[in-house]
């Protein structure tokens, strides 16, 4: 419980959260800006994670420890992406999406 | 009495083929000669036995040969109908398997003579091993579908065989003629099979050919333009027959298959496949004698008594001495077609039925002889036409006795084989129909003089100048000639009347004087016309010929009769039914189908960007459903 603060309102911030997320995650043209928008949306559910364990269940510490969770999967998550963009860099010397395109159809 | 190992009498000669054709490379042509005739020599001693037992060791029961039938079922339709696989013994099937196993040995052996050399010497014998196969299943069919797989097969080995040599564009052209001639025939044949089967239930001969069977005694319970659905069926079947047979209007095919190598001749297109459509009739006769009182019976007598005319005014004209005889078969199988149809069924009245199958088997040996000899000549003089021969009884003694002796045979002159069979043919047509009897007498006097001035022509004559000094031919090709020389003047004398006739039961036949007499002297007549004209160089036939005008040049263009086909075919078939049917094809048909494919491929083409690979394409696609959704719900909980 943080008081003066009700669940509406946090819940309406990692909403905002995840949209700019989901938002940047489409419209981005850039694979790194791509990768930082998915760690947007991560960040906002883990977030709501830890909100909602804390004022629903205020007992207990299942929410808190699958964010934790969450944060170590992240991690790795954009550590192997980080390494594929490098990769991709060195066939292609861009990380642009469109760059990666030239297989379509 | 178990006579089952007859089914050997077609396997040896299939598993030669096989062999032969398999291991084709692999095997030397001195071999693969060898191994042809002993496969044969194996059938042909299997088929004597067979024939010994049958007719010699008891199987008469109350006087009537039995038949001995063994089949298994290979497809089953309904209770009744099924189509069986096996093998028919009864008089004519081993009377058939004895000629086939006759000429086709004699043949066997003239070949490793006659083919000496050539490129494709085992395919050769493997192509005549599996005629041979085929003819014989052909005779010993059970059923009216095995037959005609049979009867495919051989027109499938005839074909292989015409155009053996098939780098000749005539060959080619031949036996595709050949073998859509007899295809076209074989379509009446296929539909004749399936009226029987739908209207009678059943394929089985012996069924079939019951007298007192439903089959024959229901014939008038259905009927189609006036005729017994069953008269139809056989009709068609007929047709079959007639395709095979080449006889009248669908003999354009025989002399044209003369492009095959000479013993193909011999053996396919004079002695075995071509009298297949007489042994048909001959298998279903009851039925053709007592349905609708014989009507189509009376179509096989006068089909037949015409073609023996037309083929015999033909064979005169002719300068190819192969197209004489091919032309001359034909008039002999229309012979015993004539004969088939004049027949009756019990007693002695089954002279005409006897006498066809005697004459098959007499003409199988003369006919196979007189190709032999011809073969024997064309060996020697490497020329088909009658203008490059003559004289040449000095160089080549042998065929040159031979051929005369065949010669006397199907001239009928005693005691040669084909004066007692003639004779018969003659007596039964004279009893039933005299128009078929004086047809069948003048033809007689035709054949006698096509054939003499053949002999004279190519043997006596002018002295032609050889470049090559020609010479008798080896044995192996000379040896045939003799057995069959022989067998043509002692054919006469095995009494047929005792073992073959319609009833399976035997009759004595006796010589009928008065009709013979006639028979002999116009034989003699044309002879010694022959003899006139031919037997030293002079121009009495050339004058005799001009005296016809027109109608000689008509004969020699054999009566036009391909060109009319042609025409048929050609300008009026192929131009005004065949073309438009395939542009409309074109146009319509395939043009619905292309425009669909054509359809897909453009819509595919201009959508398939949706798909573009891009994952935030496809996220975006998922969140607007999402956002869809959700608004959706939304909208229904609030109310």
């Amino acid at each position: 419980m943080i008081s003066g603060v009700s669940i509406y309102e946090i819940l309406t911030v990692t909403s905002i959260l995840f949209f700019i997320g989901v938002f940047g995650f489409i419209t981005r043209k850039n694979l790194i800006s791509i990768l930082m928008s998915i760690e947007l949306i991560l960040n906002a559910s883990v977030i709501n994670f830890v909100v909602i364990n804390k004022y629903l269940y205020p007992d207990m510490l299942q929410g808190v420890l699958f964010s934790l969770f969450i944060i170590a999967v992240a991690a790795a998550e954009t550590a192997l992406a980080v390494s594929i963009i490098i990769n991709l860099y060195r066939q292609i010397s861009s990380v642009e999406v469109k760059d990666t395109e030239t297989m379509k159809y | 009495m178990n006579l089952s190992y007859t089914i050997l009498i077609p396997l040896i000669p299939l598993a030669v083929f096989l062999l032969l054709g398999i291991f084709n490379k692999k095997i030397k042509p001195a071999v693969s000669g060898y191994i042809g005739v002993l496969g044969l020599t194996a059938s042909a001693i299997i088929s004597f036995l067979a024939a010994y037992q049958y007719f010699f060791v008891n199987t008469k029961v109350n006087g009537i040969y039995q038949p001995f039938i063994e089949k298994t079922v290979w497809m089953n339709f309904t209770d009744t109908l099924h189509i069986d696989m096996g093998v028919l013994v009864d008089p004519i099937s081993i009377m058939m398997v004895i000629v086939v196993s006759i000429v086709s040995l004699m043949v066997h052996i003239y070949s490793r003579g006659y083919m000496k050399g050539d490129d494709g010497y085992t395919k050769f014998f493997a192509f005549l091993s599996l005629f041979s196969f085929s003819m014989f299943g052909l005779v010993l069919s059970t059923n009216l579908f095995q037959i005609y797989i049979f009867w495919e097969l051989v027109g499938v080995s005839s074909y292989l065989l015409i155009g053996y040599y098939y780098t000749k564009p005539s060959a080619v052209a031949a036996a595709k003629k050949a073998f859509i001639v007899t295809r076209f025939a074989d379509l009446g044949f296929l539909i004749g099979i399936l009226i029987i089967g739908y209207y009678t239930g059943t394929y089985d001969f012996e069924t079939l050919n019951n007298p007192e069977g439903s089959a024959i005694v229901n014939w008038a319970s259905s009927s189609f333009m006036g005729l017994s659905v069953l008269t139809w069926a056989l009709i068609l079947i007929f047709m079959g027959g007639a395709g095979k047979s080449a006889m009248f209007p669908l003999h354009i095919w025989l002399p044209d298959a003369m492009e095959g190598p000479t013993p193909v001749s011999a053996l396919i297109h004079a002695a075995t496949m071509v009298v297949a459509g007489v042994f048909l009739v001959a298998r279903l006769f009851p039925m053709y004698y007592f349905v609708e009182d014989g009507f189509a019976l009376n179509i096989v007598a006068f089909v037949g008594a015409f073609s023996s005319l037309f083929a015999a005014i033909i064979a005169i004209t002719q300068t190819d001495i192969k197209r004489v005889l091919a032309f001359s078969t034909m008039s002999q199988i229309g012979y015993m077609m004539l004969a088939l149809g004049v027949s009756g069924y019990e007693g002695h009245d089954g002279v005409g039925y006897m006498a066809s199958m005697f004459h098959l088997f007499t003409h199988a040996m003369f006919k196979a002889l007189l190709f032999l000899c011809a073969g024997s000549v064309i060996h020697a003089v490497h020329s088909n036409y009658l203008k490059d021969m003559g004289g040449l009884r000095k160089y080549m003694p042998i065929t040159n006795i031979t051929f005369l002796i065949a010669a006397l045979a199907i001239a009928g002159v005693p005691p040669f084989a084909g004066f007692w069979s003639k004779d018969e043919i003659l007596v039964a047509a004279f009893e039933h129909n005299k128009l078929i009897y004086y047809v069948g007498v003048f033809v007689a006097g035709l054949t006698a003089f096509y054939m003499f001035r053949l002999y004279f022509g190519i043997f006596w004559g002018k002295n032609t100048k050889y470049e090559h000094a020609p010479h008798e031919s080896p044995l192996s090709m000379t040896f045939p000639l003799l057995v069959l020389a022989l067998l043509s003047v002692v054919a006469g004398f095995i009494p047929f009347s005792e073992f073959i006739t319609p009833d399976r039961v035997g009759f004595e036949a006796h010589l009928n004087y008065p009709l013979a007499a006639v028979a002999v002297t116009v034989g003699l007549i044309g002879i010694v016309l022959a003899y006139i004209f031919y037997k030293k160089e002079n121009d009495l036939s050339d004058k005799f010929a001009n005296g016809f005008g027109v109608f000689y040049k008509w004969a020699y263009d054999k009566f036009y009769f391909d060109e009319i086909y042609l025409f048929v075919t050609k300008k009026i078939l192929f131009k005004r039914v065949a073309a438009p049917i395939a542009k409309f094809d074109k146009k319509y048909v395939d043009g619905t189908m292309v425009g669909i494919g054509n359809t897909t491929v453009a819509t595919s083409e201009k959508i398939k960007g949706l798909q573009s690979g891009k994952v935030q394409d496809y996220a975006f696609a998922f969140i607007a459903g999402v956002v869809v959704i959700a608004l959706v719900f939304i909208y229904l909980w609030t109310n």
